[in-house]
C-alpha cells in the first residue's frame, strides 16, 4: 500500500517535481563536473608532474659546474666532454627507491644541418625501450612515457626500431614541409666532417615546448653518426617523492651533517634529495638534480583551482538545498489538509515523513541522474576550455552523486517536514 | 459506564476563549447522539475532543475505560485509528489516490490493507462500481459516501461525524443518513454535529451547546426515521 501510495502520489504536482528535479541536477552536475575534473586533473597533475615531470636531471659531474654565464658556455673542456654510461642507466632502477622511479628517458644532443640555411638540433633518446633489470623485472622507458602529454601525427617509434627513423618536432616540420612517411636529410658536422643521413619521418611532434623545434632520433643512431657508442649526456627522470619537509631540506644541504638516525630517516623516505643521494650512489661521476619547481607551482594551480571548483559546488549544493526546501515547503504547504486526514484516520508522524522521505529521495535520485549526465558535459567542457584535455569520466563518481543528491534532497526537506510533523489533523480539517 | 464520558471538560483557547465550559456527559455504546448548537458553540471541539484529536483543557476525557486526557499522541493516534471512524464535513480524502485507495489508507493505518474488503465497503455504501474513479471524478454525495466506507472499514465502535450532510444536497443527505441509519441498526455509536434539527432529530438523543456550556438536559427523540 505504501508503494501505491508513492506511485499516485509521484504523478502529481509534476511542476513542482520538475522543479526539484532540476534544482537537485543543478548541484549535482556541478558535483559531477567537479569530482571528475579533480579525480582526472589528479592524474593529469601526476603526470604534469612526471612531464615537466622529469623530476630529477641526471647529469655528468663537470657537466653541472656552473660554466654557463648568460647562457654562453664557458666549459673549457668541450672537446672531451663527459658523458654517462647508457649502460649504467638501468641502475638508477636498482636504488631503494626503485619503485618510486616510475620513468626515465636519455638524451644526446647534436646539430645538424637541414638544408644550407637551416639548423636544427638533434636528440638521440629511448623512445619505448624495454629494459630488464638484474631482478629479472622488465619496464618499457622512454620519452613515449616521460613525455605523455605530447601528441604524435603518425606513429611513435617502436621498441628496438633503431633504423633510420624520426620523429619531428611541428616547427621543423612546418619549416620543411614534412609529413610522416617522407624523407628528411640530415648532414651532421664530426670533427669538421660532414656526416650525411636520411632518415625516414615517422611522427610529428605536438608539444607546446622546445620540443617542436628539434628532431629525435633513435639514441643508438645518434650514437652511431656521432660516434659516441654507449654515450648520453643526460638522462631525465620521473620519481614520486613525498613533500619536502626540514629534515629533506637540511639533507639537501649536506647530508653528512646529519646524524646517523636522522641520515637513516631521511634515507628511508623517498625525498627527492634522498633519491637523487642514491642515484648518485649508483652511477659513479653524476649529479642528480631536482629540477621540479616548476611541476610544483603547476601543481599549487591545480590545487588551487580544484579549491575554486569545490567552493563554486559546495555552493551549488547549498543553493540546490535551499531549492527544495522552499519547492518543498510549498508542496507541504499545499498538502497540509492531506497529511493532516492521514494523521487522522491513524497514520504517525513516522508514516508521514516516510512518505515525503520516500518522495524525496525519489526525487533526488532522479535529480542525481539527470545532473549527473549534465555534469559529464560541463566536465568535458570543462576539461576542453580550461585545461585543453578530455575528461576521462570515473564511474566511481555516479553513486557519489546519486548518494549527495539524496543528502542534499533530504537536508532541504528538513524544514518542511518539520512543519508536516508539527500538524495537528484538528487544525485543518475543523467543521 | 458509557463508551463515552466527559467529567468537567473544558477547552480553552488562549487566555480567554472557552470553547468548553465545564462539561460532564455520559454516552452509551450503541447510541446515536445528535450535537446541535449555533455556531461558534464548541461542537467541533467536543468531536475533536472525543476523536483523540486534541485534549482537554481541564476535566476527563474517557474513551472505552480510556483516559485519553493522560495519553501522548502516539497513543491517541492509536486510540483513534483502532476505536474511531471519522466522517468529515468537507469530504476530506486523499485527491491523487482512487476511492477504493482512500479506504485501503485507513486499512493501511489500522493493520493491512485488503483490496477486497476495501471494494465490499464501498459497495455497502452504494459505490461498488466506482471505486477505481479519483474523488475530483465523484460527486459530493459519493465522495461523502466513500468517507464513510473509509470510517467504517475498521470495524470502529464510535463513528464521529461533523456536520456530515452540510455540503450537500436533500437526495444526497438522505442517503448518507440513510447509511448513519444503517450503521446505527448495526450497533455503531455515532455522535454526529449538525445545524438541521430534523437531522438531529433522527438521533436517539440531542446535546445542545451553547458558548461551550450543555443548554438542556439531553432528551430522546421518539420519532426517528427519514427526513424528507
Ligand atoms: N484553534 C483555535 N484557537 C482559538 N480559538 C478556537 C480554536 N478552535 C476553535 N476556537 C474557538 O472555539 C469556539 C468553538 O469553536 P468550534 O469550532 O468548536 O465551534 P462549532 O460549534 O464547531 O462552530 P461551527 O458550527 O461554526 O462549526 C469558537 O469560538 C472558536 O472561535
Ligand atoms: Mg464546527
Amino acid at each position: 500500500m505504501f508503494l501505491r501510495i508513492i506511485r499516485r502520489s509521484l504523478t502529481r504536482g509534476l511542476k513542482s517535481k520538475l522543479l526539484a528535479i532540476v534544482a537537485i541536477a543543478f548541484g549535482a552536475s556541478l558535483a559531477t563536473a567537479m569530482f571528475s575534473v579533480s579525480l582526472d586533473i589528479g592524474d593529469k597533475i601526476n603526470n604534469e608532474l612526471k612531464s615537466y615531470g622529469s623530476n630529477i636531471v641526471v647529469e655528468p659531474e663537470s657537466e653541472s659546474l656552473p660554466v654557463k654565464v648568460n647562457g654562453v658556455d664557458f666549459n673549457p673542456i668541450t672537446q672531451n666532454k663527459d658523458y654517462i654510461p647508457e649502460k649504467h642507466i638501468p641502475k638508477i632502477k636498482m636504488i631503494f627507491w626503485r619503485h618510486n622511479i616510475v620513468n626515465l628517458a636519455p638524451y644526446l644532443e647534436a646539430n645538424a644541418q637541414l638544408s644550407e640555411d637551416q639548423r636544427v638540433a638533434v636528440v638521440g633518446t629511448w623512445f619505448d625501450r624495454k629494459i630488464r633489470i638484474p631482478t629479472g623485472e622488465k619496464f618499457n622507458f622512454g620519452v613515449k612515457h616521460l613525455k605523455s602529454w605530447w601528441e604524435i601525427q603518425g606513429d611513435w617509434i617502436k621498441n628496438g626500431d633503431n633504423k633510420a627513423l624520426a620523429l619531428v618536432g611541428r616547427e621543423v616540420a612546418e619549416a620543411s614541409n614534412l609529413k610522416p612517411g617522407d624523407e628528411l636529410n640530415l648532414d651532421f658536422n664530426i670533427n669538421g666532417q660532414t656526416v650525411n643521413k636520411k632518415v625516414k619521418v615517422k611522427g610529428i611532434i605536438d608539444s607546446g615546448g622546445k620540443e617542436e623545434s628539434k628532431v629525435y632520433l633513435p639514441l643508438n643512431l645518434l650514437q652511431e653518426i656521432t660516434g659516441l657508442k654507449d654515450k648520453v649526456a643526460k638522462v631525465e627522470v620521473s620519481a614520486l617523492t613525498t613533500p619536502v619537509n626540514d629534515l629533506a631540506r637540511r639533507a639537501q644541504e649536506n647530508p653528512d651533517a646529519l646524524s646517523d638516525e636522522e641520515f637513516e630517516k631521511w634515507y628511508c623516505t623517498a625525498y627527492v634529495s634522498s633519491i637523487t643521494y642514491q642515484i648518485e650512489e649508483v652511477i659513479p661521476g653524476v649529479v642528480a638534480k631536482e629540477v621540479r619547481q616548476i611541476a610544483q607551482s603547476e601543481g599549487v594551480i591545480l590545487n588551487k583551482i580544484k579549491l575554486l571548483m569545490f567552493l563554486v559546488t559546495l555552493a551549488a549544493l547549498i543553493s540546490s538545498g535551499l531549492g527544495i526546501s522552499s519547492i518543498m515547503t510549498t508542496k507541504v504547504l499545499e498538502r497540509r489538509q492531506e497529511i493532516g486526514l492521514l494523521k487522522a484516520i491513524g497514520s504517525s508522524n513516522l508514516g508521514v515523513i516516510a512518505l515525503f522521505v520516500t518522495e524525496i529521495s525519489l526525487l533526488g535520485v532522479l535529480g542525481g541522474v539527470l545532473g549527473y549526465g549534465l555534469g559529464i558535459g560541463f566536465a568535458s567542457l570543462i576539461g576542453q576550455q580550461v585545461f585543453g584535455t578530455a575528461i576521462s569520466v570515473k564511474l566511481l563518481v555516479m553513486p557519489i552523486i546519486l548518494v549527495l543528491s539524496i543528502i542534499v534532497a533530504l537536508l532541504g526537506s528538513i524544514s518542511p517536514l518539520r512543519i508536516a510533523l508539527k500538524l495537528e489533523p484538528a487544525e485543518v480539517l475543523h467543521g | 459506564m458509557g463508551l463515552i464520558t466527559l467529567e468537567n471538560v473544558s477547552k480553552i483557547y488562549g487566555e480567554d476563549v472557552k470553547a468548553l465550559d465545564n462539561i460532564s456527559l455520559d454516552i452509551k455504546e450503541g447510541e446515536w447522539v445528535s450535537i446541535m448548537g449555533p455556531s461558534g458553540s464548541g461542537k467541533s471541539t467536543m468531536l475533536n475532543l472525543i476523536g483523540c484529536m486534541d485534549t482537554p483543557s481541564k476535566g476527563v476525557v474517557k474513551i472505552d475505560g480510556i483516559d485519553i486526557s493522560e495519553l501522548d499522541k502516539k497513543e491517541l493516534t492509536k486510540v483513534r485509528r483502532e476505536k474511531i471512524g471519522l466522517v468529515f464535513q468537507q469530504f476530506h480524502l486523499v485527491p491523487y489516490l482512487t476511492a477504493v485507495e482512500n479506504v485501503m489508507v485507513a486499512q493501511y493505518y489500522h493493520s493491512m490493507a485488503e483490496e477486497e474488503e476495501a471494494r465490499k465497503a464501498l459497495e455497502r455504501v452504494g459505490l461498488g462500481h466506482r471505486g477505481n474513479h479519483l474523488p475530483k471524478e465523484l460527486s459530493g454525495g459519493e465522495q461523502q459516501r466513500v468517507c464513510i466506507a473509509r470510517a467504517l472499514i475498521n470495524y470502529p465502535k464510535l463513528i464521529l461525524a461533523d456536520e456530515p450532510t452540510g455540503n450537500l444536497d436533500k437526495e444526497n443527505e438522505n442517503i448518507v443518513l440513510d447509511l448513519f441509519n444503517e450503521l446505527h441498526d448495526q450497533g455503531h455509536t455515532i455522535m454526529m454535529v449538525t445545524h438541521d434539527p430534523k437531522v438531529g432529530q433522527l438521533a436517539e438523543r440531542q446535546i445542545n451547546l451553547d458558548h461551550g456550556k450543555l443548554k438542556d438536559t439531553p432528551q430522546i427523540s421518539k420519532e426517528r426515521g427519514l427526513v424528507s
